[in-house]
């Protein structure tokens, strides 16, 4: 009971990271009509910048605002210099060019960084654990992901649909030559999109820095598994990004951890957990194409 | 007329290679020149549904393994002589191999393409990439397969009259099949079927208002795909004697895409091109840099912003229709 | 038959929101007819060709094609039972010429188009009659081979109507063939219409009254998601409910 706890809380802790990156990849996509592969690699900047703050200042709130400024700069800069270019092509030639951006930025990850992982430590002020209930401790770090996790999907839907900037936002989804009619600076307006997005996305990252390893590549790991997200949850619409990530998250952390021991009880113990390893891996790809059968625009499509 | 005579004497030359190259006195070109051709056919399969059917299948380099995969298995249980799911002997001739290869490939594009094709546009390119995603962890939770570190293949496939042990003949092999396979694709492409196929990118709407639903012309056309990208995928588990889940990974669809879109989209000869220009460049940068990803990268930025219509409307320029 | 009509719709409900663009449509198309579907701006008329094409599935109600029920067919397979269709925004495949689109639409006439090795391209037996629908619906000779994209407003209209007539239709569903067209090309078109007249039966949605009033057998008046009246044109022009309703509308503007 104590151990199915953990894990659910586990799952909802990859939720929120599935989230953050969601949110932004499915928010770019609704109003500009992006797919920007790269979106994982602005995750992997977060994490990275974060991490050599950490380690050269020794401070997390320095390492903080560094993970957060450097993947919203680098996303605003690509923007301006990549995607803005973009916006009228077709998403062949989005998903190629923004292919190469990956190409660059893991590749400059490696000048920048080398190829060896970098561990990060857990901010002093949330090591330990907390006992949620009674004899169940569970590590704060985690808990506070969550906590962030929260806080974010409130400020974004506050910001969305109760101020004047998130109305825009709105509108220049859907009349984008209306709001330009009215002295509206579109372009303005999709760079901080964009900014914000990428901000989302270096969050995760800075977050998931303790948990995994900072190394050239986790973008990539993630992002697929935030397509799956947003295909299970719908195209363009948060509600769906909220749904599909806790769905992704708890799906994946439970496979992997019930699935192996479930496996032992019927076969070798090596071979179970080769295999157990593997379709927990596939777990949540099944699950995407079971959605995609009763549901093909996903479960909260952004416009029925 | 004059383009007959250059595709001509394209292929001559391309024939003469293993000869020119000893002349030279730089046989490493024959195996390039191989990773080339056998490229080539898995672009060319891939621009049949992405050029002409205008689905933008991210997750090919799926197939691609799966074929490679065929091969190394059923070499892995020839060599040990244990059957195959208890039913299927192993083999090393390169008919039942690459056969199997293709078998697979289609086989697979048929389960993935017929749930993929439910969805469009950009949930359609993340969907081709999740399930070859999923593909590749398979194969990595594959022990009995060599899991994350590949397996080894011995062997290169048996034909009476060939011995693919030598560089040369296997070059002419997958040269051979490229041109056959291309010629096929080129048949296919100005058939009823194609015609449909390239209506159906154009406009969906358009085509159900002449009555035709275009839902299985689409499967069709992935499966066809599927079993040439998992041909050229058996071959190239014999050119490099290895298979791995690397041949599945999900840069690997970027690189055949690529390819496709460099040498320009929906023509014939294009990925052919893609392919050469894209491994020889590779080939060129690595040599030259370990980083040379970082220089690639910009480059593909710019073809894709810059370089309408690939290397073919390039070569157009030059020797107008 | 149900009563001898050719296309029937029966209580036809569409809600979108708080919006009833359908409410309770009936309609009759009989065998050979021309009848036309009008009303001012926002009466469901889209709506309804949508429901009756098979794009827009219908909250109620059903529609029946030659007595046979039609309601939940997915669109091409309405075609191939001889409900064609043209739009009203031209729907061509803009990378081929006039003859190319025509060739395809009587080889989606011909059957299913798994045959993977003849080339198609150069079939004679696809080509002809290709041009012969190209003809029919008006395009002249010189402008078959021209791309699609590049063709001219009117005689896209035309290449759009040619793609519907493929199918050899017994009804034929022609949203707006006149609107974007100039007065001398909406007037090859009404006489193209004219010349169609009685080979097969027409449901024409039109804003061009002219055109309406000069080809329609019988008119049918759609205002608010239903049919206020149906009659001849001089019955609906004399029909006090009608003339309210294009009344109102003109005040409102």
């Amino acid at each position: 009971m104590a151990l199915l706890l953990e894990q659910l809380l586990n799952g909802v802790q990859l939720g929120v990271m599935l989230f953050l990156l969601a949110a932004g990849l499915t928010l770019v996509f609704g109003i500009m009509g992006v797919i920007n592969l790269a979106h994982g690699s602005l995750y992997m900047v977060g994490a990275f910048a974060s991490a050599f703050v950490a380690a050269q200042t020794g401070s997390f709130l320095l390492a903080l605002l560094a993970g957060l400024a450097a993947a919203a700069l680098c996303g605003m800069a690509v923007e301006y210099v990549v995607l803005r270019r973009l916006y009228a092509r077709d998403h062949l030639d989005q998903v190629l060019a923004t292919f190469g951006l990956i190409l660059f930025f893991n590749q400059g990850m490696v000048l920048l960084f080398g190829r060896q992982p970098l561990f990060v430590d857990i901010p002093p002020l949330l090591q330990g654990a907390v006992e949620i209930i009674p004899g169940v401790p569970y590590p704060a770090y985690r808990i506070a992901i969550i906590g962030v996790g929260l806080l974010v999907g409130l400020g974004l839907w506050f910001l969305l649909q109760k101020t004047r900037v998130g109305m825009l936002v709105r509108a220049g989804a859907t009349h984008r030559d209306m709001v330009r009619a009215l002295g509206v600076d579109v372009r303005l307006l999709y760079t901080l999109v964009f900014g914000l997005g990428a901000l989302l996305a270096g969050l995760a990252g800075l977050m998931a820095g303790p948990i995994f390893s900072v190394q050239v590549g986790m973008g990539e790991q993630i992002l697929i598994q935030t397509f799956v997200v947003i295909v299970i949850g719908g195209l363009g619409s948060v509600r769906g990004a909220v749904a599909g990530a806790l769905l992704v998250g708890l799906v994946d952390t439970l496979l992997r951890a019930f699935l192996p021991a479930t496996l032992r009880s019927v076969m070798q113990g090596a071979d179970a957990d080769a295999l157990a390893s593997g379709l927990a891996s596939m777990g949540i790809y099944v699950l995407m194409a079971l959605v995609l059968l009763v549901r093909p625009r996903g479960l909260f499509p952004a416009h029925a | 007329m004059r383009d007959r005579l250059l595709l001509g004497l394209a292929l001559l030359l391309a024939i003469a290679l293993p000869w020119l190259a000893e002349a030279a006195g730089s046989p490493a070109t024959v195996s390039l020149a191989t990773r080339m051709a056998i490229y080539a056919i898995a672009a060319a399969s891939l621009n049949l549904v992405l050029g002409y059917g205008g689905l933008v299948s991210f997750g090919h380099a799926a197939y691609f393994g799966l074929g490679g995969y065929a091969v190394g298995i059923l070499y892995a249980h020839w060599r040990s002589e244990e059957l195959l799911l208890g039913l299927i002997p192993g083999s090393i001739g390169l008919l039942p191999t690459l056969g199997a290869a293709m078998l697979l490939g289609g086989a697979s594009a048929a389960v993935l393409g017929a749930l993929s094709l439910r969805t469009r546009g950009v949930q359609f390119i993340m969907i081709t990439l999740a399930f070859a995603q999923m593909l590749f962890f398979l194969f990595v939770s594959l022990k009995a397969y060599g899991g994350d570190d590949g397996l080894s293949i011995r062997r290169r496939g048996e034909f009476p009259g060939l011995d693919l042990r030598a560089p040369a003949q296997l070059y002419w092999l997958c040269l051979g099949l490229l041109v056959g396979w291309l010629l096929l694709l080129w048949r296919v492409t100005r058939s009823r079927f194609g015609q449909v196929l390239a209506g159906a990118r154009q406009s969906e709407r358009r085509m159900a208002a002449l009555g035709v639903s275009v839902y299985p012309y689409r499967l069709v056309a992935f499966v066809i795909s599927g079993m040439g990208t998992a041909l050229a995928g058996g071959l190239m588990a014999n050119a490099l004697r290895f298979v791995s889940p690397d041949m599945m990974h999900w840069a690997k669809s970027g690189e055949l895409m690529i390819m496709v879109i460099l040498g320009g989209l929906g023509t014939l000869l294009g990925p052919v091109l893609g392919a050469i220009a894209l491994v020889g460049l590779e080939n060129w940068l690595s040599a030259w840099t370990e980083h040379w990803q970082f220089i690639l990268g910009p480059i593909l930025l710019a073809v894709v912003l810059f370089g309408r219509g690939g290397l073919m409307a390039l070569l157009r320029r030059v020797l107008p229709a | 038959m149900s009563g001898g009509a050719l296309l029937r719709i029966e209580g036809l409900e569409k809600r979108f929101g708080g919006l009833r663009a359908s409410d309770g449509l009936d309609l009759d198309v009989l065998p050979g007819e021309l009848h036309a579907l009008i009303g001012p701006n926002g009466a469901g008329k889209s709506t309804a060709i949508g429901q009756i094409t098979g794009e827009i599935p219908p909250d109620a109600g059903r529609i029946l094609f030659e007595g046979e029920d039609i309601t939940r067919l997915p669109p091409a397979r309405r075609v191939r039972r001889g409900l064609s269709r043209s739009f009203q925004i031209v729907q061509l495949l803009d990378d081929e010429t006039a003859e190319a689109n025509a060739a395809l639409a009587v080889q989606a006439a011909q059957g299913h188009s798994f045959r993977f090795w003849r080339d198609a391209t150069r079939d004679e037996g696809l080509r002809a009659p290709a041009r012969a629908l190209l003809r029919r619906a008006g395009l002249p000779d010189a402008r078959h081979r021209v791309l699609a994209a590049d063709l001219a407003a009117g005689e896209r209209k035309q290449v759009e109507l040619a793609l519907a007539l493929a199918a050899s239709p017994r009804l034929l569903l022609l949203d707006e063939p006149m609107a974007g067209l100039g007065a001398s090309e909406s007037r090859a078109m009404t006489e193209t219409l004219r010349g169609l007249k009685g080979q097969v039966a027409i449901l024409l949605v039109e804003h061009d009254m002219e055109a309406v009033f000069a080809l329609a057998d019988r008119i049918s008046v759609l205002v608010y998601g239903r049919v206020i009246a149906t009659g001849t044109a001089a019955e609906v022009r004399a029909n006090a409910e009608v003339r309210a309703a294009y009344l109102t509308e003109e005040e409102g503007v």
